[in-house]
């Protein structure tokens, strides 16, 4: 009988629920990594038992864990206990926490610096990964989206790490700088359709495709309008938090960014405001149905200052006709009193018919709908603050 | 002997329980210290100091017999109480909020 699992990373260690297809009653497994952060979680649409977390600590740095079981064993890939740190001819064995910027002659050069708050440059120094998105189709193969913003890839499954240094080595690179979380590069979109394609997007420069694999990129930012920067149609320095496509029609995206939720209809290279009717266009997250390309799925927040939702009332907002016109859902969800966030990889829709969704907040609830969001129930209500909800639909 | 003791984290991280016992061969320097502790445990690695430059994370110090060493030299004799064994080599996790 199919299932889901939902990977909830929190503020101090990662949770897994799992149910059967009706959705209703869940079994918790968790505290995984207890204590740490863990910023993602996420399984392999290759292989489902294929997880891999990130696991972060300001003090102790980045791990990467992988399980192989769905989530009952983890393991650090490149370092497994007991074994020798070395192979018999004395090199070293793969090192899965180890992300270290491309300076090679031949692919890393010209070094540049990116702006630090007050615009003075700064060197980039890697912090921790915010977003793993394993392959379609490989399951050794994952991307990490990381701060200081770069996009790495492993292709032996977690135990060693590369730069695509085309990306940071972009020409407008000395002018990216830091949102109010850190310079991250948060979101990571493979196209199904064109394996050479991918979207990423960064706070704070805005987002950016490639249509090579990965050597080369362009800002895909045309059509943003960001009043909070010097000029407000700048090539990059947007506030992106968050983009989302259906598989179905990857030239279609949908991002919440910074304030306004916005629309391209070609593969980014310009955008249109979608955010009509809804109570504030500031948020994180953005999501769309998993069968209906053109049901999308926000959480208004109040404001940049104010992260909290509208009123004290937490409540999804869903558009039928891909933008402009949105409902707001509110069955089962606290329509008083909720100052949450809701943070933008927190939020995931499975594959099941009738489609659920999915998301956490900063106060520890994970709520789900198994009818495509016309209502909701927690699944938990008190674990550490939500930083990100993904979630596996099995068979 | 070199006795050397971490934060919960990085026990965890181990999968030790209490202090960590090294074998330690020439001279006892933080930097041989933390390279017998990484060859035993490789999970360590780039946890305590960076994967590169060696250098000390900035939230992990280091203390030995009373003393804060996290400023000394990675190459700077270890006091003899620990070289001996008869003092615990601390890594530390400072404390900044959690």
């Amino acid at each position: 009988m199919s299932g889901v699992r939902v990977l909830v990373g929190t503020r101090k260690g990662a949770f897994i629920l799992t149910s059967d297809a009706k959705r209703e009653r869940w079994d918790i497994s968790g505290p995984h990594f207890a204590g740490w952060e863990i910023y993602h979680l996420k399984g392999s649409p290759a292989d489902p038992n294929r997880l891999y977390a990130s696991q972060t600590s300001g003090w102790f740095g980045q791990i990467i864990q992988r399980s192989d079981d769905g989530g009952k064993s983890w393991h650090q890939p490149g370092t497994p206990p007991g074994e020798p740190t070395t192979t018999p001819e004395g090199m070293p064995k793969g090192e899965s926490n180890k992300f270290v910027y491309d300076t090679s002659a031949e692919t890393g050069k010209p070094l540049t610096t990116h702006q630090w708050y007050d615009g003075t440059p700064h060197p980039w120094e890697f912090k921790r990964v915010w977003h793993l998105e394993p392959s379609l189709t490989d399951p050794d193969t994952v991307y990490a989206g990381v701060e200081d913003a770069a996009l790495f890839r492993s292709t032996d499954g977690g135990k060693s790490w590369q730069e695509f240094s085309g990306l940071r080595g972009h020409g407008s690179g000395p002018h990216w700088q830091p949102g109010a979380g850190g310079m991250c590069l948060h979101t990571i979109l493979l196209d199904p359709k064109n394996s050479h394609r991918i979207f990423i997007a960064i706070s704070s420069a805005g987002a950016f495709r490639t249509d090579d694999a990965g050597k080369t990129w362009q800002p895909i930012n045309r059509g943003l309008h960001s009043l909070y920067i010097p000029n407000p149609t700048a090539e990059v320095g947007h506030c992106v938090h968050r983009i989302a496509m259906h598989r179905s029609r990857p030239n279609v995206l949908f991002m919440q960014k910074h304030w306004d939720v916005m629309r391209s209809d070609d593969a980014g290279d310009s955008w249109q405001e979608i955010s009509g009717n809804l109570p504030t266009d500031f948020g994180f997250v953005v999501d769309v149905h998993a069968h209906e390309p053109n049901t999308v799925y926000v959480v208004p927040i109040k404001s940049d200052a104010e992260h909290f939702p509208v009123d004290g009332k937490l409540r999804v907002y869903r558009s039928r006709t891909g933008g402009n016109e949105w409902e707001a859902l509110t069955k089962g969800l606290p329509q008083s009193d909720c100052y949450v966030n809701v943070l933008r990889d927190a939020m995931a829709v499975d594959s099941l018919d009738k489609c659920g969704i999915y998301f956490g907040t900063t106060g520890g609830q994970v709520y789900g709908s198994a009818d495509a969001g016309d209502s909701w129930a927690p699944i938990v209500r008190d674990l550490p603050a939500v930083v990100s909800v993904e979630v596996q639909t099995l068979p | 002997m070199i006795r050397v003791t971490l934060p919960p984290h990085l026990r965890k991280l181990a999968q030790v329980d209490g202090e960590v016992h090294l074998d330690v061969h020439g001279p006892v320097t933080q930097g041989s210290v933390l390279d017998a502790l990484e060859t035993r445990y490789p999970m360590l690695r780039g946890t305590i100091r960076d994967h590169v430059t060696h250098r000390r994370r900035a939230f992990v110090r280091f203390f030995a017999c009373g003393e804060d060493l996290s400023h000394e030299s990675p190459d700077s004799p270890l006091p003899d109480a620990v070289a001996t064994g008869t003092q615990a080599f601390m890594v530390v996790g400072a404390i900044a909020g959690g």
